[in-house]
């Protein structure tokens, strides 16, 4: 009897065992919220880039496009979770609260949120990468083009992430040209072609020969290409909008990072996380340089960008002085993740005030 | 041969069949672009229309989506039927949840049964407030309330834009254009466990009772009605015009700043840039859709509420891109305007025997 107890517990061990096999093994399903359209050419675009880097890895996926941060979004979120998906990717700072709370709901989907810092409940995780890495670069190279030493800079919302990269832009820039200024137009949105154009055109008005942007959509550098000065394109490679004037462009290479975490669902390994990835894990992505671009010029832009991949450089390297010449960061030293995290104050060389 | 033939009187029956008829029209044609598009049109409309409402859950968040629909089409029917043209109702709806939102926030992290009251009622004072402003310019200054109540919903959002991403902003959050959460006593009661829809349905339903009340059994309602066919024949007739209008725009403005409240309140739960899907802009095709009649209205809002949850389901479902929802919108009213041309004229078939 005894015997027959354990050889049955055993037996029942090994089937629960073989189910639960079954059960991973069975075709992982990843699903992605959009907050514009797949074709913005920006942000979204990017993340459907990513999502197709998914599929492609042999994972089923499903989107939503075009779901507003109001209340519905928490609804579709509900829904994807309902419908089999096992990770679903919300790639909006405003889908923050719907996430967490979805995510009390359904312990068994994970979650990874995009660009926002709660994490409540253990099957959220967030995500973001180090674009100021890549405003170290077209800083580098805005301060090397410039003629007029003016940079103009549209802006988005003054939030830290916004805020770092006008602060690593002009770092960059000041260090390769002492005498630029950065001008700031803020347009208070992520994506609006016609604001975009118009903060552009302010912009170049006020003397700008290089004008940087921390929005989504091509009008900026279409005006650029317009008015004959230069561009970077923002979130995609946006060369063929507008070929004369971006020199290049930051890309957001969200495809190594979705196909990495749905293989660790896939594998059981899925755990809790904050990523903060850059240049060197290949989530920030510098496009081909411009042949306008002088070859010693490209020559240090490659440089700089395999020591910011190694670690070697550093976008905020002391001595590094606020506005009023306060020292932020000093000599030898680098700005930790919990100071680029909350940074609401302009370096030296910035124009103008951060709007409150 | 067909013969159009002007009728003597609109017809009454048609008038209210035709939004019947524009709503078979609108599953036709989109029936035949799902078709077009490659989709299995019958599949695509179930996936648009059933499925999404098909368990207790979806059926929720069907009357959650309906409430504020239904809520502003009852208060811009005050004053679409007295030739009153409000177009703002998407500002006078921010302006509310702005109101409401702030007076949420000065609460914040306190308990007590009064609170919630006040938020409504600050509410329904800020999408007042708002409204009376194209009210009075028309009244005393004349000018085109279109205009300008249209105007005032970009005036609406930069404010609110300037508060959640300036004073108003979490002080733990990063500076990230939002508020803080509102506590439990600033929000409305949920009805039942899991599910969002929440006690603002109330406030919808009161509204629907409350305007068949105005519209069919109080002076107030006969003087907007002949306003509404005539405005010379309302003055003739001795009625205070400027009265009225002010007080419709008040009405109509009130509902919008309840819906305001019932979403911040509501599923929400704090103030940030996207509080709304353009309810106050859809709202005006659900008041057409329903014939400016509470119980109309009620049937309106549900069938354009659906059209957002469908074009959800059919994107998850069918790849279906999600904005095909507003092309259903688009159509319904398209389909509804030129159906209308049926109240005034019939299409005789000459030959067959009457």
């Amino acid at each position: 009897m005894h015997k027959f107890l354990i050889r049955s517990f055993v037996s029942s061990l090994v089937l629960l065992f073989t189910l639960t096999v079954a059960a991973i093994a069975k075709d992982v399903k990843a699903a992605f919220v959009y907050i514009g359209p797949t074709g913005d050419h920006g942000w979204t675009y990017q993340h459907d880039v990513g999502r197709k880097a998914v599929e492609a890895a042999g994972f089923k996926t499903t989107y939503v496009e075009g779901v507003p941060e109001s209340a519905d979004a928490e609804r579709v979120l509900r829904q994807l979770a309902n419908s089999g998906h096992d990770i679903i990717f919300t790639t909006s700072f405003g889908y923050m609260n719907p996430t967490n709370k979805v995510a009390k709901e359904f312990p068994n989907v994970k979650f990874e949120h995009a660009t926002g810092y709660k994490r409540e409940h253990p099957n959220v995780s967030t995500y973001a990468a180090r674009f100021y890495e890549g405003r170290t670069i077209l800083g580098t190279i805005a301060g090397t083009m410039t003629k007029s030493n003016v940079i103009g800079y549209v802006a988005s919302f003054p939030i830290p992430e916004v805020i770092r990269g006008i602060n690593s832009f002009t770092l960059a820039a000041q260090k390769v040209n002492p005498n630029i200024k950065t001008k700031i137009v803020w347009a208070f949105t992520w994506y609006d072609p016609g604001k975009e154009a118009e903060a552009a055109k302010a912009l170049i008005d006020q003397g700008a020969d290089v004008i940087a942007q921390h929005t989504d959509s091509t009008a900026i550098v279409q005006m650029a290409e317009k008015a004959g000065v230069y561009a970077f394109g923002q979130a995609s490679d946006m060369d063929k909008f507008a070929p004369k004037a971006v020199l290049t462009s930051v890309e957001n290479n969200w495809g190594p990072y979705y196909v990495d975490r749905v293989k660790a669902v896939a594998n059981g390994t899925w755990n809790q996380k904050d990523t903060w990835h850059g240049i060197g894990d290949g989530m920030v992505v510098i496009s081909g340089l411009d042949s306008q671009m002088p070859s010693d010029l490209q020559a240090k832009v490659k440089k700089l960008q395999a020591d910011l991949a190694s670690g070697k450089v550093h976008s905020f390297t002391g001595p590094i002085y606020d506005q009023k010449g306060n020292l932020m960061v000093a000599e030898g030293k680098t700005a930790d993740d919990g100071m680029l995290a909350g940074m609401m104050t302009y370096v030296k060389g910035v124009e103008g005030d951060i709007p409150k | 041969m067909i013969k159009i033939i002007k009728r003597d009187q609109p017809s009454r029956a048609i008038f209210f069949f035709t939004p019947v008829l524009a709503i078979f029209l609108t599953l036709v044609a989109g029936g035949l672009i799902f078709f077009i598009l490659g989709f299995k049109p019958f599949e695509a409309l179930k996936f648009f229309f059933i499925v999404p409402i098909a368990d207790k859950y979806g059926f929720s968040e069907l009357l959650l989506k309906a409430t504020p629909l239904c809520l502003i089409a009852i208060g811009l029917s005050f004053c679409f039927k007295s030739n009153n043209w409000n177009i703002g109702a998407e500002g006078q709806l921010t302006f509310g949840a702005i109101v409401s939102g702030g007076v949420a926030l000065l609460f914040y992290e306190q308990e007590g049964f009064y609170i919630l009251p006040i938020v409504i009622l600050a509410g329904a004072i800020g999408g007042m407030l708002y409204a009376s402003i194209p009210a009075i310019l028309k009244t005393y200054f004349n000018t085109n309330e279109i205009l300008v109540s249209l105007m005032l919903v970009y005036v609406s959002k930069l404010i609110l834009d300037y508060l959640v991403v300036g004073p108003w902003s979490n002080p733990e959050g990063f500076n990230f254009p939002e508020t803080r959460q509102f506590s439990d006593s600033a929000k409305l009661p949920l009805l039942f466990e899991g599910l969002r829809i929440h006690a603002g349905i109330f406030l919808a339903l009161a509204a629907v009772v409350i305007s068949w009340f105005v519209f069919y059994k109080t002076y107030l309602g006969f003087q907007m009605k002949v306003s509404g066919f005539s405005l010379k024949t309302a003055r003739y007739a001795g009625y205070k015009g400027k009265k009225m209008i002010i007080l419709v725009f008040l009405i109509s403005g009130a509902c919008a700043g309840l819906a305001g409240v019932g979403e911040i309140t509501g599923p929400i739960g704090q103030l940030h840039r996207e509080i709304s899907p353009d309810y106050g802009f859809t709202a005006i095709i659900v008041a057409f859709l329903g014939r400016l009649h509470p119980v109309g209205i009620i049937f309106a809002s549900l069938v354009v509420a659906i059209t957002y949850l469908g074009a959800e389901t059919a994107q998850i479902f069918m790849q279906i891109p999600k904005y095909t929802g507003q092309v259903f919108q688009g159509m319904i009213l398209f389909f509804l305007l030129a159906s209308d041309y049926l109240l005034f004229f019939k299409i005789k078939f000459i030959g067959s025997k009457k």
